[in-house]
């Protein structure tokens, strides 16, 4: 048959002279690229006081934006959960009251919103089944905790600040 | 036996045995702080400044894990396979020369705790005790794959001191004594056995490196084949002092190395440092230079730990039995032809 590639490299195996069955040659000049090992930059990022810089479509922890005025645009019609794989969202809607317009975009919205952060595998699914652009993963690493219960996020945690929405 | 004499001796055996035991627990660290840098890391760092007290928090960790003793175990040799390794490992210090003697008080004090006139076959002794540690634990465990670290220490232990042995009688054709204090003195300057004997030296390097099981010759505890090894069944402080041993080995083999073949406290230029510095002063510089020394071959250990893969088990014996033994026959023969010829001119 054909070679697809000329790549293909017969290796003879050869019995070994003194020297190599000594293997000492072999191990010094191994130990020469350790050594310069020791001296080349050094790959390490000393994570929680420097953070690699992620990529554009990085996943990290979930937000739940505000809109142009600083209301919730969460409207608690659980998408999210339903799309979640995981089955990491939890919500309990409630119907917005007279004199809550200012807080809430829509009639309903989440009372409690919590997602379990040891659930959740940061598919994006919840993202791109929110009809109302009201979740994002664009957060930082979710960090690491002592206790399970200290992982289920709920809204304190989520919810953009409403500071951040005017700066925009 | 006067007071001062018994005194001097306690001191020295604590001042030793506070050395081995800071340099073995500094040796982890090193250990895996080399490992970094080899690789391109930076290794552990955040146990104090840079990471120095990283032994000290591996230490407290090992205390409180959980000791677990298999049931089926013989447990009396479970417990003791762990200790002997410990121990024998500490014995072994007791001939080193650790520098000339120090004028303290008017007092000659000699910094070796006993000149003993057969100080370098002690030395075999105790090194060839320290395989039991490692075989009582593996056969205690009543496990197979502690069983089978336990058989492969014991015969590569057996295999390597023949070589070891035979590379040290072309050191004694040279250098007609086995008391290590002799030795020792007889390489003043630069007058180093090594360049006398640098087939005996690198034929013992390698056995040493086998005999204190660092890789390329650590197969009794092969993680891959064998889980953990001899000290598969092991945790807490019992584990530990397997580990704690065998860096306490290669505290050991360093120091005997240096003493042996890269002329022990000895430094060109030995005499004028000596007339300049006093008799205290003196000494402590050449027991430094001895440390420094020791710590190069550590270095060397953990540098060909990182650098060097396992050998396979056929590989080991082949290179034990079929090139390392010829080998120090020959360098034998050598040594018996020149130190003739020299004798005769």
């Amino acid at each position: 048959m054909e070679p697809l590639s000329n790549r293909k490299k017969v290796l003879e195996q050869k019995p070994m002279n003194f020297w190599e069955r000594l293997y000492l040659p072999a191990i010094f000049q191994g130990m020469g690229i350790t050594f310069r090992h020791m001296f080349k930059k050094k790959e390490t990022v000393f994570y929680p006081e420097v953070e690699r810089e992620f990529s554009e479509n990085w996943r990290g922890m979930h937000s739940l934006k505000r809109d142009e005025q600083g209301r919730e645009r969460c409207t608690a019609c659980g998408l999210c959960a339903l799309s979640c794989p995981a089955e990491a969202i939890t919500m309990i809607a409630a119907e917005r009251q007279k004199g809550e317009e200012q807080l809430y975009r829509e009639e309903k919205y989440a009372a409690v919103y919590e997602i379990n952060m040891l659930r959740c595998i940061f598919c994006g699914l919840c993202e791109e089944a929110c009809p109302k652009e009201a979740i994002y993963l664009d957060g930082p690493i979710v960090p690491a905790d002592y206790l399970r219960k200290d992982f289920i996020y709920g809204k304190d945690k989520l919810v953009e600040e409403p500071m951040k929405v005017q700066q925009d | 036996m006067e007071l001062a004499f018994i005194i001097e001796k306690f001191a020295l055996i604590l001042v030793i045995f506070l050395i081995s035991l800071t340099v073995a627990a500094y040796s982890t660290l090193a250990e895996r702080k080399i490992a970094g840098f080899l690789q391109d890391r930076v290794g552990p760092n955040r146990a104090g400044p840079g990471g120095m007290f990283q032994p000290l928090a591996d230490g407290l960790k090992m205390f409180f894990k959980e000791e677990i003793i298999p049931t089926d175990s013989s447990k009396a040799l479970f417990i003791l396979g762990p200790s002997l390794a410990l121990f024998t490992s500490f014995l072994g210090s007791a001939v080193i020369p650790w520098g000339q003697d120090i004028e303290i008080a008017g007092r000659q004090v000699s910094l070796q705790i006993t000149d003993i006139n057969v100080g370098m076959l002690y030395i075999f002794g105790v090194v060839s005790l320290g395989v039991y540690g490692i075989m009582i634990g593996g056969w205690a465990s009543n496990n197979k794959f502690s069983l089978m670290g336990a058989v492969r220490a014991a015969s590569q232990s057996i295999s390597y001191e023949i070589p070891m042995g035979l590379s040290i009688i072309a050191l004694l054709m040279a250098t007609n004594t086995l008391s290590m204090k002799e030795i020792a003195e007889q390489q003043h300057g630069i007058n180093w056995n090594f360049f006398y004997q640098p087939l005996g030296f690198i034929i013992f390097l390698v056995c040493s490196f086998a005999e204190t099981n660092r890789t390329p010759f650590d197969l009794p505890e092969c993680e891959t084949e064998l889980v953990g090894g001899y000290h598969t069944e092991y945790s807490g402080f019992k584990m530990g002092a397997y580990m704690f041993s065998e860096y306490l080995n290669m505290f050991l083999a360093s120091a005997v190395m240096s003493t042996l073949y890269f002329g022990a406290y000895n430094y060109p230029g030995m005499d004028w440092v000596n007339d300049l510095t006093g008799p205290v002063i003196g000494p402590l510089i050449g027991m430094a230079v001895l440390m420094l020394k020791i710590f190069a071959f550590i270095f060397l250990f953990m540098w060909v730990r990182w650098t060097v893969p396992r050998f396979r088990y056929d590989q080991l014996m082949n290179l034990g039995w079929k090139i390392l033994i010829p080998l120090a026959i020959a360098n034998i023969v050598i040594t018996g032809i020149v130190i003739t010829i020299f004798d005769k001119l």
